[in-house]
């Protein structure tokens, strides 16, 4: 009786589709069986290559040869076309793998049902299964397929960039090629004195802003959301709409001219100043001024978001609870501390962690205000208000220092991840998420 | 009890005053560049707020003018908004509703993975998915735009919108399940319809996206005709830079009037209080 569900797992592990079919469950079977066969074509064509390429990343750069007595330019590797074709070649191994153990599972599933007497699925069957019992996975797939191309395969290919030495002047394919360097890139980015006095510097202030952008956009934007849903408050609708214009106006437009606004020189807002017989100040040109510059800039445009993120939670919160708090007797103060504050904590917390995140790379805010300016004589190609992310921006696409590049990024997202993750499972939307309802 | 009464209407005093400040302080750059677009000349500088002369000559110049395709930049900015927006908010719904709803084996990781993913910075990735695309021959299209904004949206949503779903009483859930309703009829009929702000939210943030991306946009699109609205505006500013502020206060007005518009429409679907009463019932 087992050699049932022996056969249909062997049939399935030599050619996916073949258990399927043993099982009787033609539709699949020929489907797998289809699947396989585009891969196999595939992986024939492409995966020698690929192996060979991710392990040497090319060996021939443009040359000269004689070909029939004439000088000629040879096209040689471009190892970074290499890595990448690679890549993708692997993550495409990787889910077929994936579909095959899932495929051998199933016709061992299946052949053991069978043995027991029950008919297989038929092809209706199958789906309608999916639908009902499979339909969290069945949905999330297509999402994952874009995340695994568009951000994992990425996010790997510029973690292998970070251990090679792809950077300007010396190893810019396609003249040069580029070769595994392992941690050096590290090693000169914490150790070596120009590099790590820019990064540690660069570090700093990104912290501070992190910090300051979010805790000033969150609180304020809870403050204006509840000074406006106040009992009492005529013309709601009114203000929230003239509120939100700071969010409605895209950040490309309202930076470059929050620029023009502070402008030391014409700018209105140092013209009003010295109407009011106050010096002007130093906006953008000062290290220190162009710091609390970017941040007041960074809550005119925060502010709105956070105030429409809460306002939309304050009208979710269930109005009996504050009936039953009125109840009991509690002051406004009470109701807000004990209804209002934690189901908007607890709804929100996620977001107030993304918003970190999200401040940590904030790159328009800065890019766009102060390009990263004024400019700091002691950094490596970064001015006083850089942050990490502006700074990679230089790096690789004014300098191409590719390699440092990367390795910036993942320091920067090894502190940030660890901190979010602890923080992350601590708030109680990760604990109790099942226990609000 | 008239201590209580002069008290609140203090209180409300203080907040209608410290409202119309925030309301001047929302108000006020909007303002200024709408009436630097309108200003004769090239300058910054203004001696009054209110220009002495108004002029349209600026934005005729963006439209007729051999160097500004603003038209063109109109027309294509539009078509990847949409197109990614509808993409991009049906991936996150479909994510959001899964963690919500479904408990299943791997979720946990899946969320705790999606939240890394999230916070490396963007510009990492860049490169390489100039290098994904190139090797799909899909350089300089717009198609290649719509996916990487689309593909991109549930990992910046996810969290928002499921933070929203969690909140629907899954008493509704379980109410439409015993009359009948599939997982798909619960998701159409029960879900898409409480999450409208929610979904407003999303497709607004996504809808904007195309218009603001400067960086992307203008490594991917090489030629001017495909360019955005957004490539073609950071172009403007890196060439003229100081020099002619009254035009590029006529394209800002442009790129930002379009958005809120939508914004003004959309204000109604972000009403108040759709699920207060929702469990009740």
């Amino acid at each position: 009786m087992w050699q049932r569900r022996t056969r249909a797992t062997i049939l399935s592990a030599i050619f996916m589709g073949l258990g399927q079919i043993y099982n009787r469950q033609f539709i699949k079977g020929i489907i797998l069986l289809l699947i396989e066969a585009a891969c196999v074509y595939y992986f024939i064509r492409n995966l020698g290559r690929a192996l060979w390429g991710i392990a040497t990343l090319g060996d021939s750069p443009n040359h000269l040869a004689k070909v029939n007595g004439i000088t000629k330019m040879v096209v040689g590797d471009h190892s970074i076309y290499i890595l990448i074709q690679s890549l993708i070649t692997l993550l495409v191994l990787v889910l077929f793998l994936i579909g095959w153990v899932m495929n051998i599972k199933d016709a061992y599933h299946i052949a053991k049902l069978r043995e027991g007497g029950i008919a297989a699925n038929n092809f209706r069957q199958s789906i309608r299964y999916v639908h009902d019992y499979k339909f969290a996975e069945t949905f999330l797939v297509l999402p994952a397929v874009g995340i695994l191309f568009f951000t994992i395969m990425p996010i790997i290919f510029m973690i292998l960039i970070a251990f090679t030495n792809y950077s300007a002047p010396s190893h810019m394919p396609p003249a040069k090629l580029v070769d595994w360097v392992g941690f050096e890139t590290f090693r000169n980015l914490l150790a070596l004195k120009t590099w790590s006095h820019t990064f540690y510097g660069v570090l700093t202030w990104t912290i501070i802003w992190a910090v300051l952008s979010t805790v000033t956009t969150y609180f304020g934007g809870l403050l204006v959301a509840l000074l406006i849903s106040q009992q009492g408050i005529r013309f709601k609708g009114f203000w929230r709409a003239i509120l939100i214009i700071p969010y409605a106006i895209p950040q490309l437009i309202s930076l470059l001219l929050m620029r023009n606004l502070f402008n030391g020189q014409f700018g209105p807002i140092n013209q009003y100043l010295r109407y009011f017989g106050l010096g002007g100040l130093p906006w953008l040109t000062d290290p220190f001024w162009a710091k609390v510059t970017v941040i007041i800039v960074n809550m005119w445009v925060g502010i709105p978001v956070s105030m429409l993120l809460i306002m939309g939670v304050l009208t979710t919160i269930p109005r009996d609870m504050y009936e039953a708090a009125e109840v009991d007797g509690a002051s406004p103060f009470q109701k807000f501390r004990i209804v209002t504050l934690p189901m908007v904590l607890f709804t929100t917390a996620p977001t107030l962690i993304t918003q970190f995140a999200g401040n940590i790379n904030n790159f328009n805010a800065i890019f766009l205000l102060t390009g990263g300016n004024p400019v700091n004589g002691n950094y490596q190609y970064a001015g006083s208000t850089d942050l990490l992310v502006t700074w990679l921006y230089k790096l690789t696409l004014d300098q191409n220092k590719n390699n440092m590049a990367a390795a910036v990024g993942i320091i920067i997202f090894i502190l940030i991840a660890s901190f979010s993750i602890y923080n992350y499972r601590r708030t109680n939307s990760f604990k109790q998420e099942d226990m609000i309802q | 009890m008239i201590g209580r009464k002069l008290a609140s209407i203090i209180r409300l005093a203080m907040s209608y005053i410290v409202l119309i400040v925030l309301a001047i302080t929302a108000l006020y750059p909007a303002i200024w560049i709408v009436l630097g677009s309108l200003r004769p000349g090239k300058s910054l500088y203004s001696k009054h707020f209110i220009p002495d002369q108004l002029t349209l000559v600026h934005y005729k110049e963006l439209f007729t003018s051999q160097v500004y395709m603003f038209g063109t930049w109109y027309v294509n900015t539009l078509k990847i908004a949409i197109c990614s927006m509808l993409i991009g908010v049906l991936l996150t719904l479909l994510t959001s509703y899964a963690v919500s709803r479904f408990r299943f084996k791997g979720r946990q990781t899946a969320l705790s993975t999606m939240l890394i993913l999230g916070m490396f910075p963007g510009f990492m990735s860049m490169i390489a998915i100039y290098l994904l695309l190139k090797e799909f021959h899909l350089l300089d299209t717009h198609l290649a735009l719509i996916i990487v904004y689309a593909a991109g949206a549930p990992l910046g949503g996810t969290f928002i919108a499921k933070g929203f779903l969690d909140t629907i009483p899954r008493s509704l859930d379980e109410a439409a399940r015993i009359d009948g309703a599939s997982n798909f009829g619960i998701f159409a009929r029960v879900i898409l319809p409480l999450s409208r702000p929610m979904i407003t939210f999303m497709a607004l943030t996504q809808f904007v996206g195309p218009w603001v991306d400067f960086i992307f946009a203008r490594l991917i699109l090489r030629t001017k005709e495909n360019w955005t609205v957004a490539v073609g505006m950071w172009d403007m500013v890196n060439t003229i830079q100081n020099s002619n502020f009254t035009l590029f206060s006529a394209g800002a007005v442009l790129i930002a009037v379009p958005i809120m518009i939508l914004f003004a429409f959309l204000q109604r679907l972000l009403v108040d209080g759709l699920t207060a009463g929702a469990s009740k019932g």
